[in-house]
């Protein structure tokens, strides 16, 4: 009996092993083509923000496709995390939704030689679409006090005067509005409540914050968490990058005495009229965003997400092929590709060479 | 006379009806309860047929942009990570299960059975939390590989194995053990040849119904495993993805074309949701066919 | 003959040992457990309400609303899922017919096992679109009750779905544990009340749920301490607040420890990963208190009723 029963133990270990050698093929994805047109080979890794995702998911894959050798992972776990795990040395590269602060830029960052420091391009510019999700309604205007009433609370209902001010000839219903806002540390949050501070100071008076400041409202978390309660949702609003916004309504904002619809050419509008922050290497390519345009082909509520990496690395092998997926990523090609993919706004050809001359001299 | 006819008779009614009714509630509340578990399992698979097909099954997610793809590296990932879990808690739950029911005496034994009902509690993202903490102390704060996850889920497994193989080890009749050493063999051997085979089915249900347990764990990986898009074999080095993380950030990082993505989270909860239900069904055949005959 | 002896005695002594070590491994293991959760607590004890990035929130003011949000939630979940779970249980028990209620049996068993995240998404795409019209009906038709006054959320990712779904989780695991608790009740003392002219409702009340009681509290007991720490389910469903609210409609809600921890320690930095772990060190001492309480009581059932003889 001991000895069937030990034979049937046998048999079940010797199928499992079978399964298990099934399994260890290779993803029908990944294997090799027979000709490699490029001789980089490696590994590394990068982390931040999560609006940059499925851009980098875009870039890493077509720059995988000529690099067969080269495996890249993005991991969009946040920007103040990849911020973190950039200056620990936990990742190569961190995408960032806000520039370097003074005081990150004081430390001493654990991938990049001693005694370096790191460069700062803009990679991913997009503007952020107010969406919203109301019956019967598919044009909305919308001023920056208006939104920070709606966001902070203090209008709770579709048919609020202040809303029918602004939207004459359309019909809007008695219906509570729910504004869903990012309940993690988000850089949309944080470009979207910059905008309503500096356009509406009165109605807002709480100072740019990647933490939304307020316990009102519906929290709802990442890009696709809140697009999807916009979605699924009644009555509600909400703010997220303009390509994830899917077959929602978009509303108007009001730059100047016009109401502007997010586009890409608003966007990068926007950014050319922006000035670089001071006092900076040259190779920090930090913009502070002027939320007041008054010129109707801007669209200032926009998100400039940057790509974060070391001048010189303490492994030259890494800086290499970070070298080449950067210089990918800032190259026309690269941003063409973007735009295809997740409907970025392009960097503009100036913006788009002195990033690439920043990048052409890592180390 | 006649009131107490009538009475009884009322009395009666009344019972019939409160039973009636209790039936009737009973059935009800399973009725109740039956409608969002059926339709969990009917949306699952209805959504998860979408892109159950031989590419989900053949490839990663690398180099993958909105549609296609699919979840052999987070499948790998599930699979190699719980069997190294499985490798370390077996062992360590067997044993010290044979300790506490064989062996031990005293305070040791009483404060390692409060210890295994304290890990029982342990939620499971304080165990991820515990991991990242103990590699991040040797690795620095960028470390994510897949044995993380394997040590985070054997704390979630350990006090599982620990306490189904007791159970089982307590109901062998001493009057076996007794016989053995009546024969002369020693401890060891009468517990490895005669305690052991006698409860192999019980264990080895336990064990089953442990990993079925840790197989579907997300919070933790996501703390200590991470994620890639790509195959990786490698335990010991770069980030490796499982099935439930894949399902949750194919949900949480929606691409431009979003119903893709969603199309694979539902893919991979029906995969992950088969691997269970098929680990259970295991565990039933195992007891049955490795209990000897005549126990229960 | 006495070389055999200590080949035994030695393999004894390895096999001894290695048991030994197992249990001296999960010692040194749940010490070090209890040490890094302890010493990385501490820091957040002195965390500013700046880093605390709460609205100003200091540390304390911040574990509250947690606490009352992971009670609530769990406590909101056993209201549906007791009477739910009994109802099952007695079904499989004793209501259905046999070779029905062995299958039920069986699928309820596997349904324990489903994983959370799985949960989660059913929860989030299917369960809260279309509750949200219900939602809606209550705050008109039942606002008058202070739980369920509006505005109603336009989503109807609150709390109470959580709850439902949290509900939905732990109703196999509650009822699976009843159902065979039940299955234990002497059969002897069923025939007693039935030949007594009990009804069947009777007989379940006098000799089934009596007998059962302790394994109906502990089993509840082990659900709820499944909710308390549930991570994935209400982190994808929830829309999360950290308040203190007993409204079950609205958008603001509060979120559970163990939601948040996940949420949030993706982004956590310096002492903000010291603040989540503190308040993961919080979800596990509440978990190990309903886990003892149960200990407890399965302890004192198999001490007083001779059923497991």
């Amino acid at each position: 009996m001991n000895i069937t029963r030990s034979g049937r133990v046998a048999t079940i270990v010797a199928a499992s092993a079978i399964t298990a050698l099934a399994l260890a093929g290779c993803a029908s994805n990944e294997s090799n083509p027979t000709k490699s047109p490029s001789n980089l080979s490696g590994t590394f890794a990068g982390a931040g923000s999560s609006a940059q995702g499925s851009a980098q998911e875009a870039w890493i894959a077509a720059f995988q496709t000529d690099n067969p050798k080269v495996t890249i992972s993005y991991d969009p776990a946040g920007s103040g995390a990849g911020r973190e795990q950039f200056i620990a040395g936990g990742v190569a590269f961190a995408g960032s939704d806000s520039y370097l602060s003074d005081e990150e830029l004081a430390k001493t960052f654990a991938a990049c030689a001693p005694g370096t420091k790191p460069f700062e391009v803009p990679n991913y510019i997009s503007p952020i679409a107010v969406i919203f999700n109301v019956e019967g309604v598919t044009e909305l205007n919308l001023d920056a006090t208006v939104l920070a009433d709606i966001f902070s609370g203090k209008i709770t209902k579709w048919n609020d005067a202040a809303i029918a001010a602004l939207n004459s000839g359309v019909t809007l219903p008695d219906l509570a509005i729910t504004a869903v806002h990012r309940s993690d540390d988000s850089g949309t949050t944080k470009n979207f409540t910059d905008y309503l501070n500096k356009v509406a100071p009165d109605a807002w008076t709480n100072a740019a914050a990647g933490v939304f400041p307020f316990t009102s409202g519906e929290g709802a978390n990442g890009t696709s968490g809140l697009v999807d309660a916009v979605k699924n949702g009644k009555g509600t609003i909400g703010y997220a990058d303009l390509s994830k916004a899917g077959g929602l309504s978009v509303a108007k904002i009001k730059v100047g005495d016009t109401f502007v619809a997010p586009t890409e050419k608003g966007a990068s509008t926007a950014v050319a009229s922006a000035t670089v922050v001071e006092g900076r290497d040259a190779s920090d390519l930090a913009f502070k965003i002027d939320r007041n345009l008054t010129d109707p082909n801007a669209y200032p509520l926009i998100l400039v997400s940057y790509l974060i990496g070391c001048q010189q690395y303490a492994d030259p092998s890494i800086g290499e092929l970070v070298k080449a997926y950067a210089g990918y990523i800032v190259s026309e090609a690269g941003q063409a590709a973007g735009a295809a993919a997740v409907g970025l706004a392009p960097l503009t050809a100036e913006l788009s060479k002195q990033a690439s001359d920043i990048i052409a001299a890592i180390k | 006379m006649t009131d107490l006819t009538y009475s009884r008779h009322r009395r009666s009614v009344r019972r019939t009806v409160v039973d009636r009714l209790m039936r009737v509630l009973v059935i009800l509340a399973f009725v109740i309860a039956l409608v969002p578990l059926v339709s969990l399992v009917a949306m699952t698979i209805a959504k998860g047929l979408n892109r159950f097909d031989g590419e989900f099954f053949s490839s990663s997610m690398r180099n993958i942009v909105g549609a296609g793809g699919g979840g052999l590296h987070a499948l790998v990932g599930t699979l190699e990570v719980t069997l190294a879990a499985a490798i370390i808690s077996i062992p360590i739950g067997i044993m010290t299960a044979i300790y506490l029911v064989e062996y031990g005496r005293g305070r040791l034994a009483k404060s390692i059975t409060f210890l295994i009902d304290v890990m029982t509690g342990i939620p499971s993202i304080v165990a991820g939390l515990f991991a990242f903490a103990l590699f991040a102390l040797f690795f620095g704060p960028g470390i994510r590989f897949g044995l993380g996850g394997a040590i985070a889920l054997s704390l979630l497994m350990i006090p599982v194995v620990v306490r189904s193989t007791e159970e089982m080890l307590r109901i062998v009749p001493n009057s076996l053990r007794e016989a053995s050493y009546a024969l002369g063999v020693p401890k060891w051997l009468t517990i490895v040849k005669v305690v052991l085979p006698t409860s192999i089915g019980g264990i080895i249900t336990g064990v089953v119904i442990a990993i079925a347990r840790v197989i579907g764990e997300t919070a933790p990986l996501l703390i200590i495993a991470g994620l890639s898009t790509s195959l990786n074999y490698d335990l010991f080095h770069d980030r490796m993805t499982t099935l439930p993380v894949f399902v949750y950030t194919q949900y949480t990082n929606q691409g431009a074309d979003a119903q893709a993505y969603i199309d694979r989270a539902w893919t991979g909860a029906l995969v992950l949701m088969l691997l269970v239900i098929a680990l259970n069904i295991i565990a039933r055949v195992l007891a049955k066919v490795l209990s000897p005959k005549g126990a229960r | 003959m006495s070389a055999t002896n200590a080949v035994v005695r030695r393999g004894d002594r390895v096999f001894s040992g290695f048991a030994y070590g197992s249990g001296i491994a999960i010692l040194v293991v749940l010490a070090a457990v209890a040490v890094f959760l302890i010493a990385q607590s501490l820091p957040a004890v002195t965390a500013t309400p700046s880093q605390v990035n709460q609205g100003g929130m200091s540390f304390w003011e911040y574990l509250l609303p947690l606490t009352f949000g992971t009670i609530w939630a769990a406590a909101l979940s056993l209201i549906f899922a007791v009477p739910l779970s009994l109802g099952i249980a007695l079904f499989i028990s004793h209501y259905a017919p046999r070779r029905l209620a062995g299958v039920l049996g069986n699928v309820v068993d596997l349904l324990a096992a489903v994983p959370s995240v799985v949960y989660g998404l059913w929860g989030i795409t299917v369960l809260a679109p279309s509750i949200q019209p219900i939602y809606e009906w209550m705050t008109v038709n039942l606002g008058w009750i202070p739980f369920f006054s509006g505005p109603v959320s336009g989503t109807g990712r609150t709390i109470l779905t959580v709850a439902i779904v949290l509900a939905v989780m732990i109703i196999p695991i509650i009822s699976a544990l009843c159902r065979e608790v039940f299955l234990q009740t002497p059969r002897l003392n069923e025939e007693a009340a039935l030949a007594l002219g009990a009804t069947k409702w009777e007989m379940v009340r006098m000799a089934v749920l009596p007998f059962g009681r302790a394994g109906i509290v502990s089993a509840v007991m082990l659900g709820l301490g499944r909710a308390l720490g549930e991570t994935m389910a209400v982190a994808m469903v929830l829309s999360p607040s950290v308040i203190i609210s007993f409204f079950l409609l609205r958008s603001e809600n509060p979120t559970t420890i163990a939601a948040n921890i996940a949420l949030n320690f993706p982004e956590a930095h310096d002492i903000g990963v010291n603040i989540l772990i503190a308040t993961g060190l919080l979800l596990f001492i509440i978990t190990l208190v309903i886990n003892g309480i149960a200990r407890l009581i399965i302890s004192k059932r198999a001490a007083f009723s001779g059923a497991n003889s």
